[in-house]
């Protein structure tokens, strides 16, 4: 073997090595990142609001004084098991596509007489939205590992997925942000907050396939219902009305990109 | 009144490894709020873990323990072992929850 | 054998053809207009602080750029151009003919991401947000990448009056470069005031900013 060919060859191995420790090191970071989530995967202060939503769900309240136990989540009265992975979806007997926490208010309205209008009125984290925290936590605890499944098959099913689409695409405001300026294409972030690209299936998989979730940051469980209204807000937006018809069709648009997907709810945010 | 704490217990070769998920504030006394003014300490200050009926874990918490908390530790132990949490705060508030051993 | 002046007639022919399909196409890429949407978008909305309701209501930029498909046909991009030259005629030039602030104030611009939503008040300053999406001191390690970078902006590009006015115009106003560009109009919206603009310039084309070392 010549010199040139003897330096070329080291020089070959090297490079190898140094691309080969790159990758090493890029891919160890991001196993210590998942060893790390699967630690504290067990402290997930979540599990606090499962178990006070799990009271509230059995206890009887409001003024009919009923429990929950008879809401029909779109599975049949009171199955809770897999039911927030089909949601959302269209009921008959409200005649209309809807979300979990819309679906939740109609139950209470109808079983246990607490008026959906108050529900929307609280602010996130206080009074009855406060027990909806817990209630939604209980729920999509029981979806965990479960396969994303919503259907297009209602008309209004298809209606509500087209409409989320096009809001997604909807640019307004003073600063003309739509949800696909930052979750419109791979590979962004804001600061260093990585954003899913919710057209894709993997985007849409990791995000809702995430919320609900516990914000460590500000030590508070989040719905998906609160993840929305925060992005609008950050997005200067006006308010969306809680349970309005534009917050389940861009919930229908992610979930149906997500489908065959799995749950990990709830989740466990920075 | 407190809310309940989420314990799970289980043994594996003579240890067991207990955690603990506990519902608190834990507000160091140094926030504030939205008008500025300083939201009064209020957070967990001691913890006392027994396992059939004696003490394996004791903690002065302070301030610096941040809201939720979530304990981990393992202990020498057996399957079936009783473990009874009992936490006190700054406002005299306290909580006991109780589990066995898996 | 087809004769010289028929081939030339079927070409042209066969090009106008393609030309009304392709502009047919193109007419009908664009979203068709939908009444049930307009209705939930009234409806799901309200208002909050200063962020009314009013907001919902786009204008023709926005209204183009809310279709993306339409946007990346042939006639997506004549409009677009129609929509840049509209969004630039709009553009004014800093009224004391400065166009360079203070470089300090303009970091605490660009790291500020207050202002304009439901939870500010009119009295809020803004803030730029700038490292939500672009790096540009590169000391600060915690930007985005949703814009290119800026770090040695002046330095490589220097500050000829072609760059002064390019920067104070695309800060203004970038949709007049780019219809849909995903950066807001600081200007066009009055989100930032001119003397921010002008202390903007200053971090990005300042010799002794940060940026430029």
């Amino acid at each position: 073997m010549t010199l040139a060919r003897g330096i070329f060859k080291n020089i070959l191995f090297l490079l190898a090595t140094l691309i080969g420790t790159h990758y090493a090191i890029a891919q160890s970071t991001a196993d210590d990142i998942a060893k790390y989530r699967e630690m504290i995967a067990e402290g997930n202060p979540s599990e606090l609001y499962e178990m006070a939503g799990e009271e509230l769900w059995k206890k009887p309240g409001g003024p009919k004084n009923a429990s929950l136990e008879k809401c029909d989540l779109g599975m049949g009265p009171g199955v809770v098991d897999g039911a927030a992975a089909q949601l959302p979806r269209y009921f008959k007997d409200t005649n209309r596509v809807q979300d979990l926490e819309s679906r939740l208010m109609t139950c209470m309205e109808r079983l246990q007489g607490i008026a959906s209008q108050s529900v929307i009125d609280a602010k996130f984290g206080v009074g009855p939205k406060k027990d909806m925290d817990a209630i939604v936590a209980y729920v999509v605890t029981h979806s965990k590992g479960k396969k994303i499944k919503v259907s297009l098959a209602n008309p209004k099913e298809k209606a509500m997925y087209e409409m989320g689409k096009r809001a997604f695409y909807y640019e307004a405001g003073p600063f003309d942000f739509s949800c696909a300026s930052c979750h419109g294409s791979s590979g962004k972030r804001i600061r260093l907050q990585d954003l899913p690209n919710l057209t894709t299936h993997e985007g849409a998989v990791a995000a809702w396939g995430s919320w609900p979730a516990y914000r460590v940051s500000s030590g508070q469980f989040w719905t998906m219902q609160q993840r929305l209204n925060d992005c609008f807000r950050q997005q200067r937006f006006p308010f969306p009305i809680y349970g309005s018809d534009v917050t389940i069709a861009l919930s229908m648009y992610m979930a149906k990109n997500a489908n065959g997907g799995i749950m990990q709810t709830p989740g466990l945010k920075r | 009144m407190s809310d309940p704490m989420r314990i799970r217990a289980a043994e594996k070769d003579g240890l067991v490894d207990v955690k603990i998920l506990m519902k608190h504030d834990m507000e160091s006394g140094q926030r504030k709020d939205s008008s500025g003014k300083l939201i009064p300490a209020w957070f967990i200050n001691s913890l006392n873990v027994k396992a059939q009926g004696k003490d394996v874990f004791n903690a002065h918490f302070g301030p610096a323990i941040s809201k939720d908390p979530f304990l981990n530790f393992k202990y020498k132990g057996a399957k079936g072992d009783k473990i009874v949490v009992n936490w006190v705060d700054t406002k005299g508030d306290k909580r006991t929850d109780e589990t066995t051993a898996t | 054998m087809i004769p010289m002046k028929n081939l030339l007639k079927i070409q042209l022919l066969i090009l106008f053809v393609l030309g009304v399909a392709g502009l047919c196409t193109n007419v009908m890429a664009q979203q068709k207009p939908s009444p049930q949407f307009n209705k939930m978008m009234a409806e799901s909305f309200r208002s909050e602080g200063i962020a009314s309701v009013d907001r919902i209501t786009q204008d023709a930029t926005q209204k183009f750029c809310s279709d993306p498909q339409f946007v990346s046909t042939v006639a997506g991009a004549i409009k677009a151009q129609e929509l840049q030259r509209l969004n630039m005629a709009t553009i004014s030039p800093p009224s004391d003919g400065s166009y360079l602030g203070d470089w300090k104030s303009g970091e605490a611009i660009a790291q500020s991401g207050r202002g304009g939503t439901w939870t500010d008040t009119a009295n809020t300053t803004n803030g730029g947000g700038c490292y939500n999406c672009h790096e540009i001191d590169k000391k600060e390690i915690s930007h985005g990448n949703i814009g290119p970078s800026l770090w040695n902006y002046g330095k490589i590009r220097g500050n000829s009056q072609e760059i002064l006015t390019y920067t104070w115009n695309r800060i203004n106003n970038s949709k007049a470069y780019n219809a849909c560009s995903n950066m807001p109009r600081f200007g066009h919206f009055k989100i930032l005031n001119e003397k921010q603009i002008q202390d903007l310039m200053a971090l990005l084309i300042d010799p002794q900013s940060p940026v430029n070392q």
